[in-house]
């Protein structure tokens, strides 16, 4: 990803800008609103048929394509990057129907089974490939997995790296080879700025993510995939999935519904109700 | 038999010095996986005044602290996470050469996440996020998660000699140790490396927590959502009888009825207070994997069909502006007599 220049990406007034080139790292996951499962191992069950691109990508999808669009210049690109098995490849398509120029999908049964440091890993290995060809600006994620939560993915990914990361932008710009985000924390709001090249994780209050219409939907299945395997990447397979794992899940069940729930209609006297629950429950 | 270790605590603190709540619950689950060893609280100073004062060291005393480590970051500012993290790496790297170092500790804020990630690359550690449980298994550190939006539980072992845990909120009651220490304080000062310093605060404006309990940890939560048409007065009301704090759902805080920060959802704050009321809540999925790991949960709404009532301990179909003013004078009235 390390570049020798520093790269010209927005606004600048006249001369010739360097092509940008953005890489967005999508995620096929099960559909939230359906049925959930894990595994016996603790992976989540992706076999569902009901899976869909992490919604929270397409705000990541959409960041990266209109910081193009407003540059109106020949020669950008963005890169769709995915990892997971055979249907993760849909993830890609739905960025390739949004308007992505390119996708890339890492495939490899060895992969099955990693933490979120070893698929930051992989991808980061992805993104390097990349950087050898041409060039890579930013490195664009989506707020969080809205199937596994961990949200870490975009800061490992700038540490793996060694570029800033950036995350949970609900505010992005750049402008000049700088990449500024603002972003709401627990307890402040804050303002980061970093020199591109970086990573940055955009959030849902971002962007209104496009629908792709019919024409760009049929255009995209037929777009070639670039299919790269852990070798391509130059990872080991005895390092990565499963067995490079750093964490494992010795259990996972669903949690049992609670008990004795009561359902009341208000007949003048259900804010007394509750408050006599309360009490009965020791939460007052 | 597990060997005492040392256990690393970051200690979450307003800009006024004082503890944030989860410090105390951080320290207590600290004490359990570092087996007799040391727990060592890590205060990372955002200006050269703000050091823990007695009554901080008095309270991490009661709680089992050996020592606190007062950090001050040169060259990049302190409040950045690659800064919090080459600090928590360094100490490991200095701690673990005296004793070995089991687990670095953190709250589970999006900061401290971000934290944990760079620390568990830096130091070839195993992290987990968001843990609602934290145990020493034959010497190994495991902890317990909720998952897909709070419907699954797993229990997670961390393989590598490091842990690196971000834990939730109210997951363990803070309780004093048997024996309270008199914390030293040690200066460090950390010359912020290439990476700390590819990362520029431009500014941070902390937000006015009006005088409320933090949402994130509180231990009650009462939650307004579209049945409020816009007026929280009964939520709030209600939320300051009971000493809690107000959040919203998605469609609130897109009204803009009540600041954004406090939405509750996937993509907002995520709760698991011991009590959570929902007023108006409809019970969306989205909403729903920001609160389902709550402790007891009550909800108020006039349609019976809502979704919340499928997962209330108590659902009562009614008006809010009549049930929450209620229970509210219900509870002044039994308090004062």
């Amino acid at each position: 990803m390390s570049r020798a220049r520093t790269p010209p990406v927005a606004g600048g007034a006249g001369g010739s800008l360097a092509p940008v080139r953005i890489v967005v790292c999508v995620k096929h996951v099960p559909d939230i609103q359906g049925e959930r499962s894990l595994g016996e191992d603790g992976r989540v069950v992706r076999d569902g048929g009901d899976g869909t691109l992490n919604e929270l990508d397409e705000n990541a999808v959409e960041a990266a394509l209109a910081l193009v669009e407003a540059r109106a210049q020949e020669g950008d690109e963005v890169v769709a990057l995915t990892v997971g098995p055979d249907d993760a490849v849909e993830a890609v398509r739905r960025a390739l129907q949004m308007g992505a120029h390119r996708a890339v999908h890492v495939l490899d049964d060895a992969v099955a089974g990693a933490d979120a440091v070893g698929t930051a890993q992989v991808l980061a290995a992805a993104v390097r490939r990349l950087g050898e060809e041409a060039p890579v600006d930013l490195v664009v994620t989506g707020m969080a997995g809205l199937d596994g939560l961990t949200s870490l993915l975009p800061t490992l990914l700038g540490e793996l790296l060694g570029v800033a990361a950036l995350p949970l932008a609900s505010h992005l710009e750049v402008e000049g080879g700088t990449v500024t985000v603002r972003r709401d924390l627990d307890h402040a709001t804050e303002t980061l700025r970093a020199a591109l090249p970086a990573v940055v994780s955009v959030t849902d209050a971002a962007n209104d993510p496009r629908y792709p219409g019919f024409k760009q939907i049929m255009a995209a299945r037929k777009a070639p995939v670039t299919v790269l395997s852990l070798d391509d990447l130059g990872l080991d397979p005895a390092l990565t999935g499963a067995a490079g794992a750093r964490t494992q899940v010795l259990l996972a069940r669903p949690r049992p519904p609670r008990q004795d729930r009561v359902l009341v209609q208000d007949t003048g006297d259900g804010g007394a109700r509750l408050a006599a629950f309360l009490v009965e429950r020791g939460l007052v | 038999m597990s060997t005492p270790a040392t256990v690393l605590v970051l200690v979450d603190h307003t800009p006024a010095g004082a503890l944030r709540a989860p410090a105390e619950e951080l320290c207590t689950a600290a004490r359990a996986v570092a087996a007799a060893g040391s727990v060592e609280g890590v205060w990372v100073a955002t200006d050269p005044d703000d050091r823990p004062g007695d009554a901080v060291l008095a309270a991490l005393g009661a709680l089992g602290v050996a020592r606190v480590h007062r950090v001050t970051a040169v060259g990049a500012d302190p409040r950045t996470s690659a800064v919090v993290a080459q600090a928590l790496a360094e100490l490991h790297a200095e701690l673990h050469a005296e004793r070995p170092a089991r687990a670095v500790l953190l709250a589970s804020s999006f900061e401290n996440k971000e934290a944990a990630a760079r620390l568990a690359v830096r130091t070839g550690a195993g992290v987990v996020t968001d843990a609602d449980d934290l145990a020493l298994e034959d010497g190994t550190v495991v902890t317990g998660k909720t998952v897909l939006a709070g419907t699954w539980t797993t229990r997670c072992a961390v393989r590598t000699p490091l842990a690196v845990v971000t834990l939730k909120a109210n997951a363990v009651p803070a309780a004093p140790a048997d024996v309270a220490t008199e914390p030293e304080v040690l200066e460090r000062a950390v010359e912020a490396d290439a990476t700390a310093r590819a990362v520029t605060l431009v500014d941070r404006v902390e937000r006015d927590t009006s005088g409320r309990p933090d949402l994130a940890s509180a231990h009650v939560v009462v939650v307004g959502g579209r049945g409020t048409e816009g007026d929280f007065s009964a939520v709030e009301e209600l939320a300051d009888v009971l000493g809690g704090a107000v959040g919203a759902t998605r469609v609130a805080t897109d009204e803009g009825w009540i600041g954004h920060d406090a939405q509750i959802g996937q993509t907002g704050v995520t709760i698991s207070p011991r009590l959570y009321i929902g007023a108006g809540v409809s019970g969306a999925v989205h909403h729903r994997g920001g609160m389902q790991a709550s402790g007891t949960v009550i909800a108020v709404n006039n349609d019976p069909d809502a979704p919340i009532f499928e997962i209330a301990d108590l659902g009562i179909v009614g008006d809010l502006f009549t049930v929450l003013p209620q229970a509210a004078a219900e509870l002044r009235a039994r308090r004062e007599g």
